[in-house]
């Protein structure tokens, strides 16, 4: 329907018209360039606090649950309110056994406040006693070594897992340090592994980086800690709720401890899975507030665009009256102002892509130069992304195009004497 | 002394053509105007201000309609045709020639001369170099790169003559085309128009000068939106102003 004739002329013609108004295409062609770049720059800084909050919680089961004790705020049976009580190892096979829907049930026990001693070395740590299925809850990302094993907890190894910061005091930060030994309260350990687990991350029990991480039952014995267990550790199984399955344990907790069934305070619960549900809906959240955002710019841009379209039609019209006499089909005339719009939206749109993705650029350097165990690209835009910018633009361009291309349909050829 | 190959032959044929501008005060302006024009022939077309020349010679050019009657474009049906018919026809058809020149003003003589054959879909080689060629048919080969406003009056509206020639349409159409020139340059458009005439080019010629009238053969009277008379103008050069000179 619309001939395409692009040639010099064509191309000639669209830019000397946007020439001769330079600052009015300009400040036109600005709106579009900072709706993009506004929507792309938010997308991509959205994006970019996404990746570096999941990165905190990286290696964390996001459908976990973690349960602790707490004094009873009701008497029962006998006993008193405000008895202090703990969770025992025996409770893990009650739980595993009347929770079905739990798939991971392990316990951990914590010491807080020792000193790693590496002949003149020596870091603050604090000690994490568990069992290798802990792994599946929250994964230390091991750079070094292996994790505890069933054998290390049947033998009760001298063995741990260090924390990154560990690592760095007692060792030789760049050399693999399986194998060697430090000592903690005058007992010497092996370490088998390394974790790759970032300071500001998000782990159970404190600062991942300056924990050990140790055999339960070595704990057990070395701090002769009886069958005490501090956090115990679940994660449901795929179509259960984490809220559920922790209801259910509570109340075995509660009948083998002898606690008030209606206890709101004694037994403590964590559900990570609803924290990282919220945390979704909050990034969604985020998520809908930049495109309203951007789409709202870039819609004033386009607007914009339109009317000064408009105007310039409005001052050419004895020019397309000229056009239409020698020979020029509405549909001639409709094509020349809608490339016009299209070529202004798409130039503004591109430059504010290109700044866009640059920006980001060096946002995404800067983290990663901070972080250095930072994925790459976690604030860029993705390439689809940008391609599916480049084809709204062009879509907005036409739609820019359209009030004004009416109105160059409309004038006649008669209107070129009119003038003068 | 005329070579007329066409002579007997219709070129426009015009029967009781009306035509009423709408506005707050309706204006009835051609009030049935019966016309017949040959192939080859030279008309002038005279009458006072506001008698409805230019809206006579608008309607021949299909630049604007008419509300009532007949037109015959060589033959072809001239009536409440669609746009881009219309500009089929305007642009193959019909040579117009406007007393403002109407150049595209960032457009230089060249390009101007070439635009209705961009319109045809002429490659940009080719009509640049048919261009040149027009505009050396009027003098002004060493002119093409020239923007409008570096040219004169009369050169600007030799353009627009090359322009309105480069598409070889039927008929030429020109509404005071000397309107905005002085005594040398009208000569110069002109002679120009007559040398086209010589060549059997159809041409009708808006004016109020009977200097520019009485060089053509047949001059159509219009008052008050009729034909009041049409003087055959046997021997153009015995004009009352002698040949090829332009009363002002
Ligand atoms: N587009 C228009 N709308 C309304 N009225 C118009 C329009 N064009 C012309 N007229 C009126 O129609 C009448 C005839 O106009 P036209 O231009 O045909 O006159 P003309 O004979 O060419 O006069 P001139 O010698 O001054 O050029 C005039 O009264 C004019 O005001
Ligand atoms: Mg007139």
């Amino acid at each position: 329907m619309i001939p395409i004739r692009i040639d010099r002329d064509q191309w000639g013609e669209i830019t000397e018209s946007l020439m001769r108004n330079k600052t009015r295409a300009f400040l036109t062609a600005f709106g579009i360039f900072w709706g993009i770049f506004m929507l792309l720059l938010l997308m991509g800084g959205g994006k970019g606090m996404e990746n570096m909050l999941s990165s905190n919680f990286a290696g964390f089961a996001s459908n976990s649950g973690f349960m602790f004790s707490q004094q009873t705020s009701k008497p029962y049976q006998g006993f008193r309110k405000g008895r202090w009580w703990s969770i025992q190892v025996p409770d893990v096979e009650r739980v595993r056994h009347a929770v079905p829907e739990a798939d991971v049930v392990t316990p951990t026990v914590r010491i807080w406040g020792r000193t790693a001693v590496n002949d003149a070395h020596s870091c603050n740590i604090s000690i994490c006693g568990q069992y290798p299925e802990y792994d599946r809850v929250d994964n230390p990302k091991l750079v070094y070594g292996r994790g505890i094993s069933e054998v290390d907890i049947a033998q009760r190894r001298k063995v741990c897992v260090i924390g990154s910061r560990i690592h760095q005091e007692l060792f030789t930060p760049t050399e693999n340090p399986c194998g060697k030994t430090f000592q903690i309260d005058g007992i010497y350990y092996t370490v088998v592994g390394v974790s790759g687990k970032t300071e500001g991350g998000m782990s159970l029990g404190g600062n991942a980086s300056t924990t050990v991480l140790m055999p339960y039952t070595t704990l057990q014995q070395a701090y002769n800690i009886g069958s005490r267990v501090d956090i115990l550790c679940l994660t449901a199984r795929s179509g259960y709720d984490m809220g559920q399955v922790q209801k259910k344990a509570e109340a075995v907790l509660k009948r083998a401890h002898r606690i008030h069934p209606d206890d709101k305070q004694a037994v403590n619960m964590v559900n990570a899975e609803a924290m990282f549900s919220m945390m979704d809906e909050l990034f969604g959240g985020i998520g809908i507030l930049v495109w309203m955002i951007g789409v709202g710019t870039l819609l004033s841009g386009v607007i914009g665009v339109s009317n000064i379209m408009v105007v310039t039609v409005k001052e050419r019209t004895t020019e397309i009256g000229i056009r239409r006499a020698i020979g020029a089909t509405p549909a001639d005339i409709i094509f020349m102002v809608m490339s016009e719009s299209v070529v202004l939206t798409l130039l503004a749109g591109m430059s504010g892509i290109t700044m866009a993705v640059l920006l980001l650029h060096g946002v995404d350097q800067i983290y990663t130069q901070m972080n250095p165990t930072a994925e790459p690209n976690s604030f860029q835009i993705t390439f689809s992304t940008a391609l599916a910018a480049a084809g709204t633009l062009s879509f907005l361009g036409v739609l820019a195009g359209l009030a004004p291309a009416y109105r160059a349909m409309r004038i006649k050829p008669v209107d070129a004497m009119r003038e003068e | 002394m005329y070579f007329c190959p066409y002579i007997d032959i219709s070129m426009i044929k015009l029967s009781g053509i009306h035509k009423t501008y709408e506005g707050v005060q309706p204006l009835h302006v051609l009030k049935g105007i019966d016309l017949h024009i040959k192939k080859g022939e030279f008309v002038a077309i005279m009458g006072a201000s506001g008698s409805g020349k230019s809206t006579l010679l608008n309607i021949l050019g299909i630049l604007d309609d008419y509300d009532e009657g007949e037109y015959l474009l060589d033959e072809t049906p001239i009536r409440h045709l669609k746009e881009k018919k219309a500009a089929y026809y305007r642009n193959r058809m019909i040579g117009f020639i406007f007393q403002s020149f109407n150049l595209i003003a960032f457009k230089d003589a060249m390009e101007n001369v070439a635009l209705p054959l961009f319109y045809q879909g002429v490659s940009r080689r080719k009509r640049n170099e048919l261009a040149m060629q027009y505009l050396e048919k009027v003098g002004l080969r060493d002119w093409a790169h020239h923007y409008p406003n570096e040219l004169s009056g009369g050169q600007k509206q030799r353009v627009a003559i090359a322009r309105a020639l480069i598409t070889q349409p039927r008929i030429i159409l020109a509404d005071e085309p000397t309107g905005a020139l002085d005594s040398r340059t009208s000569v110069e458009v002109m002679e120009l128009l007559k040398a086209l005439h010589r060549q059997g080019m159809t041409i009708v010629v808006v004016t109020h000068e009977s200097g520019v009238a009485y060089q053509t053969q047949k001059i159509v009277h219009i008052k008050d939106g009729l034909i009041e008379r049409i003087e055959d103008n046997v021997d153009p050069s015995a004009s009352p102003f002698g040949n090829g000179s332009v009363m002002k």
